[in-house]
């Protein structure tokens, strides 16, 4: 059995729920993905017990109904194990993990601006990246955001 | 002592690209710092989405001038993950060869801008004088200083002959030689050195609280590199030591990247020596199936990352990259703190930061999202006055008392 898949089987071990939701990708990559009210749980055991201590980044995506968050979690073996939740369109609301990862503050701040989820607990600070005079309520990486051409007209 | 909350950026002479520090201080002391990012930020995630995987490998080369290869390479290694594509042998050498050259142009330009920070212009000169070796043996493999358009989906789009190999060996020669002479220079230079010690701390335990990764965690004794730990192209058949350093400051991110230099000297030597035959290329289909893909590439300033999921379609569904500067910028504050003002510059320099990566689009709008504008000089400089005073910084008290003066002569 691949370190992988030993870690596969014990997350499953603790978190029954997961089943299904669990999958070894190829060596070093695991992919999970959790419920939201479940999230706290699996993060703190991921980070204590199975040392995914480095946060390389956060990805967030539109997936229709829902956004997906996708934290990207490394540790000192080279595994990274990719750990989603979905967060509703309708109420786009979601937290910080500044708790467990300090450095986490610009990644949230980029899915806050580029896809409008907000973060409770995000430390304050200035928007990032958008400029200070981009309209409010655009969020640019949402599918059904056009950009427009320097004529005015959408592409 | 009352704080003095002072601006450096987006346009200052000490930073070399735009991005915003403020920073409070008492007397010369700097208590704490603030950051504003994104004034480079060009919208490529969102433009990656509208184009081919193939016109995408060539828009992900421009997220950084300098660390062209290293954002291509990631890029497509998600790629060919997804599509099942195995490179062959020869060309993954070619990558890690392109790569490491790539860390040699970016190495020796950060010990020369590191050197002009410090007010060393002497070391400037000598290390971007021998940098030119780099970048010609670059342009002769590519055709070009930067941006070299070597990987495509499947491989890599160009070849390496003997007779350039023998060139490229005789220019690592010159260079290993030139960075012994640096690392002496680092190590004896009793002005260089009482310059950058104690300069910029980060200790390990806030390295990694804080996610610091390259040479900037690695001076900071963080054992990572992810060409070790995660190893990609073929740098698990390639010799070669990961260089920490326990000093946690600027002194210490100097002999890091200056032990890089020596490793990856000897491992061009190595791909040099064992570069197999074989063809370039493996053939990719134009649509790539549907799935997800986590890339990890060491750059020269430290881990890029890119997260790439498809569609079945020829343009992907999402692209995310998360360039280095943007995970070693939450360090800076903290090695910005109860410093000097005078070593903000080589402090905010010693990360190695590239912003136009972090930030990857700038469009000026009216706020009804339709107009677009531009800004005469004297309305960006009065933009300027009014954005720095609603945040609670105002020179036109200075400027009165500036000019009473002048009345008063």
């Amino acid at each position: 059995m691949t370190k992988e898949e030993e870690i596969s089987g014990r997350i499953l071990a603790q978190f029954p729920f997961l089943d299904g939701k669990t999958r070894v990708q190829r060596a070093r990559r695991i992919w999970v993905e959790t419920p939201g009210d479940k999230f706290d749980g699996v993060l703190n055991w991921l980070v204590d017990k199975e040392a995914f201590n480095n946060l390389c980044t956060i990805t967030g995506q539109d997936e229709g109904e829902v956004f997906s968050i996708t934290y990207h979690l490394a540790r000192k073996d080279g595994i990274v194990l990719n750990l989603k939740v979905m967060v509703a369109r309708q109420k786009p609301e979601w937290k910080s993990v500044a708790s467990w990862f300090p450095g986490c503050v610009n990644y949230e701040r980029e899915i806050a601006g580029l896809f409008g989820v907000q973060f409770a607990n995000l430390p304050p600070g200035p928007r990032y990246p958008l400029p200070d005079d981009w309209p409010e309520g655009e969020y640019p990486l949402r599918k059904d955001w056009k950009q427009e051409n320097p004529d005015g007209e959408n592409k | 002592m009352s704080r003095i909350k002072i601006p450096i950026g987006p346009q200052h002479p000490a930073l070399k690209e735009p991005e915003n520090f403020q920073l409070a201080l008492e007397g010369e002391r700097i208590m704490e710092a603030g950051m504003r990012l994104g004034y480079n930020h060009r919208g490529m995630e969102k433009a990656c989405e509208q184009r081919s995987y193939i016109q995408d490998i060539y828009l992900l080369e421009r997220v950084c001038g300098i660390c062209s290869h290293s954002h291509s390479t990631c890029f497509v290694q998600a790629v060919e993950e997804i599509a099942g594509l195995q490179i062959t042998p020869r060309a993954a050498y070619i990558r890690v060869l392109i790569g490491e050259l790539e860390r040699i142009h970016s190495h020796m330009l950060w010990f020369g801008v590191a050197a002009h920070e410090v007010g060393f212009d002497t070391l400037l000169m000598y290390s971007w004088r021998d940098r030119e070796i780099v970048m010609d043996l670059l342009a002769e493999i590519s055709g070009n200083r930067v941006n070299y358009a070597i990987n495509t989906i499947g491989g890599v789009r160009r070849d390496i002959t003997p007779e350039l190999s023998a060139r490229i060996a005789q220019g690592i020669d010159r260079l290993e030689e030139r960075t012994k002479y640096y690392i002496q220079v680092a190590t004896e230079e009793a002005t260089l050195i009482a310059r950058l010690s104690k300069v910029g701390f980060l200790s390990k335990q806030d390295a990694l609280a804080l996610g610091a990764i390259g040479p900037t965690g690695r001076a900071s004794a963080v054992d990572s590199d992810t060409r070790r730990d995660d190893p990609y192209a073929v740098y698990n058949e390639l010799a070669f030591k990961v260089i920490t350093d326990e000093h946690c400051d600027v002194y210490g991110r100097t002999l890091v990247r200056l032990g890089e230099l020596m490793e990856t000297y000897k491992i061009i030597r190595q791909v040099l020596e064992r570069l197999p035959e074989g063809p370039l290329t493996v053939k990719a289909p134009r649509k790539i199936p549907a799935g997800e893909a986590f890339s990890r590439y060491e750059a020269p300033r430290g881990e890029d990352v890119h997260y790439v999921r498809s569609n079945g379609t020829e343009k992907p569904e999402r692209v995310k990259v998360r360039a280095p500067t943007l995970a070693n910028l939450a360090s800076v504050a903290k090695m910005l703190e109860n410093n000097y003002l005078a070593d903000a510059p080589i402090i905010i320099a010693a990360i190695d930061p590239c912003f136009s990566c972090t930030d990857r689009a700038l469009v000026l709008k009216e706020a009804n999202g339709r107009n677009r504008r531009s800004m005469e000089w004297d309305a960006l400089r009065t933009y300027g006055i009014e954005w720095h005073r609603r945040r609670g910084i105002d020179f036109a008290g200075a400027g009165k008392r500036l000019l009473k003066l002048m009345e008063g002569h």
